[in-house]
């Protein structure tokens, strides 16, 4: 059985319009190879994770630059896991400070981006870590 | 004197045979080659008083006033705002207690979205990324014990902009600050906002609408008003070239003057309160040129297509603001150094207003201490360099004319494109400007990636990280207050009162007339921005924009 390619969902939650590094990270892993969802702006946690169940995505990357991270990562997990889809990773970007950082991690969001990361890092922690949901 | 080639031939290529050049990229950030060396023959042909002019003088390339900073320095405009309103006020009064010379807001997510704080989509993002407003009460707050009437205020709002200025007049009229004495600046320009900085509420045909009722009613009763701030900033910080910087933000200037003239206004009497914003990035002669070609385009334009007769309507009057994009996490008292250099870029391009970033913006909000070394910066620049005793130093360099002349050539090539497609709205539909800037800015960030482009102490001179900085904290408390302070103002509201003024305002918003006075009367009765966010919903539905990666 050959094992098929690495679906990702890459997504804006909440009203932050900053979408630079979310497009910029939807294109270098879609040019790496994987399949790549990009959501468009603006999105409540729900949607995100319903377009993640419905397109049996293997991971979500988030991207948020407004200060909102712990909201909405949290409540991105907590969605998954609610519907039974906690094997879906979570990983994200954005403007958020090392405290935050470290917080976000214990809760379960497996790696966060922060100002500098290059699209070979985020690539590569992507085909390291991520596995395709057989 | 023998001319350049042969200084090539006799002096500088056998002396690069021998010696050669460094082997980095000589070409400006936009991509535009950048020769060894200017001299009198690249600016054969220019005549000084059709392309430079003097200061104050059409095209106004040299400066928009006759006496520039000699008369009255550049307004030091520090973009503050978080948590709750009495938490920016105080941070106002911080800055204007340090010599800060103008205020400029920043609202939070909810705000700029259209939400109030009580709204489950602003759960998480209420006085984040801005000052929480949801309602009069909070821009009572917000501008408590601040005369209007004396300091102007600049405020970086759009899609509920109209809102803004509705709330901040009634602030005026109850410091008893008559509206023609109210100076300041609303962004409001909603056409990079589909372009780039993407908060929007309706469709651009609808958005540029109420943008122009503001630029009609502003023009009547608030003169001394900019209702808008046409904005490369954010098309910048999108990840544009400084080229696409220039074309983009001068074809939505187009646009709005256009939208102006078919509402029937005349070109004189709105024309000289139209602002820019531009950003100012690392290429320091690049940023230079941008803001000279930007007068002399803006000129030209107003003069030769659109007929305006008044000085004051061909002046590009622009605030700036150091880039945020080319600061950097690692190293972060490296950005102090940035700022500076990009700070005075501003100064010598011949800037209105400038706001100087903070090094730890890469991290959070600013705090206190990282605003004052900002502040400082400028006030250093202002009054240690001696930069601001003649106008325009620059002028008149080899180099710099010529690149000015580059930056008009290829902004004008946008523009013709642009306008070939039938002006910036339809080119935004057809996801044209978008496009472009996402291109632009994934051939930045592999130039990064692959080290051709240096970024010190990310791809270069790298450091392990030392301690970490500390940063500014938006209590978790605040959005509660915040709602709980909401949910109890509007219960004690009038609420009937509150259904007619917005019933008042989906008329106006249906049948053409101008919305702001209808707005002004429906936020002294205490309709909050949500409220009338959720008209301008109804009436003209939600955008929804292409989505393009």
């Amino acid at each position: 059985m050959t094992e098929r390619t690495v679906r990702v969902v890459v997504a804006k939650p909440g009203l932050d319009g900053h979408d630079r590094g979310a497009k910029i990270v939807a294109r270098a892993l879609r040019d790496a190879g994987f399949e790549v969802i990009y959501t468009g702006l603006h999105q409540t946690p729900e949607q995100i994770v319903a377009t993640a169940v419905q397109e049996d995505a293997d991971a979500i990357g988030l991207s948020v630059l407004s200060g909102a991270h712990t909201y909405l990562f949290t409540r991105v997990l907590e969605l998954l896991a609610e519907k039974g889809a906690e094997d879906v990773a979570v990983f994200g970007g954005g403007i958020i400070p090392p405290e935050d950082v470290t917080a976000l991690k214990a809760m379960g969001v497996k790696e966060i981006f922060t100002p500098g990361a290059s699209t070979q890092d985020i690539v590569r922690f992507v085909r390291e870590h991520i596995r395709a949901a057989v | 004197m023998s001319g350049k080639r042969e200084w090539e031939d006799r002096t500088y290529k056998p002396f690069v045979a021998k010696t050669p050049e460094r082997p980095v990229r000589f070409e400006s950030l936009s991509g535009i080659p950048v020769e060894p060396l200017y001299t009198p023959e690249d600016l054969e042909g220019t005549t000084y008083a059709d392309r430079l002019g003097h200061p104050g003088e059409y095209p106004f390339t040299r400066g928009v006033y006759p006496t520039m900073y000699r008369g009255r320095l550049w307004t030091m405009r520090m973009f503050a705002g978080f948590g709750r309103p009495e938490d920016t006020n105080a941070r106002f009064k911080y800055l204007l207690a340090q010599g800060q010379t103008g205020l400029s807001t920043a609202f939070d997510m909810p705000a700029l979205m259209g939400y109030d704080a009580d709204h489950p989509r602003a759960r998480g993002e209420v006085g984040k990324e801005g000052v929480s407003v949801s309602t009069l009460a909070d821009f009572e707050r917000l501008f408590a014990d601040i005369p209007l009437g004396e300091v102007t205020t600049s405020m970086t709002i759009n899609c509920t902009a109209s809102v803004a200025l509705a709330m901040y007049l009634a602030v005026a009229e109850k410091q008893g600050v008559a509206w023609d004495r109210v100076g300041g600046t609303m962004q409001n320009d909603m056409l990079k906002e589909f372009i780039a900085q993407k908060e929007w509420i309706c469709p651009p045909e609808p958005a540029v609408r109420i943008v122009t009722d503001m630029i009609e009613f502003t023009a009547r009763h608030v003169p001394r008003f900019n209702p808008v701030s046409i904005s490369g900033y954010h098309i910048r910080e999108a990840g544009s070239t400084a080229v696409q910087e220039l074309a983009f933000t001068l074809a939505d200037g187009l646009a709005y003057v256009e939208a102006a003239l078919a509402r029937g206004l005349d070109v004189d009497g709105f024309a000289p309160r139209l602002s820019f914003f531009f950003d100012i990035h690392n290429d320091f002669f690049e940023e230079i040129a941008k803001l000279r070609a930007a007068r002399r385009l803006w000129a030209r334009f107003m003069k030769e297509r659109f007929g305006a007769t008044k000085p004051e309507s061909m002046r590009l009057r622009t605030h700036t603001q150091t880039a945020g994009a080319s600061a950097t996490a690692q190293q972060p008292l490296n950005n102090i150094a940035r700022v500076a250099i990009q700070a005075l870029a501003a100064v010598l391009g011949g800037a209105q207003s400038l706001h100087t970033n903070s090094y730890d913006e890469t991290w959070a909000l600013p705090t206190e201490d990282a605003v004052t070394v900002a502040l400082r910066t400028q006030q250093i620049l202002a009054e240690e360099t001696n930069v601001a005793l003649t106008i325009d130093p620059l002028g008149g360099s080899y180099f710099l004319e010529t690149l000015t002349d580059r930056m008009e050539a290829a902004a004008l090539e946008y523009i013709r494109k642009i306008d070939g497609m039938g002006g910036m709205i339809r080119a935004i539909d057809a996801g044209y400007p978008q496009k472009e800037i996402a291109d632009a800015a994934y051939r930045y960030q592999l130039m990064d990636d692959r080290r051709e482009k240096v970024v010190v102490g990310v791809n270069k001179y790298v450091m392990p990280e030392g301690r970490p900085i500390n940063y500014l904290r938006i209590d978790e408390a605040v959005e509660l207050e915040q709602i709980e302070k909401v949910g109890r103002f509007k219960a004690a509201r009038d609420t009937a009162k509150v259904e007619r003024r917005l019933t008042q305002l989906g008329d106006a918003c249906r049948n053409g007339q101008n919305v702001m006075p209808v707005l002004i009367d429906a936020v002294k009765d205490y309709a909050s921005l949500g409220e009338i966010s959720d008209v301008y919903r109804q009436v003209f539905g939600l955008y929804r924009e292409p989505i393009i990666f």
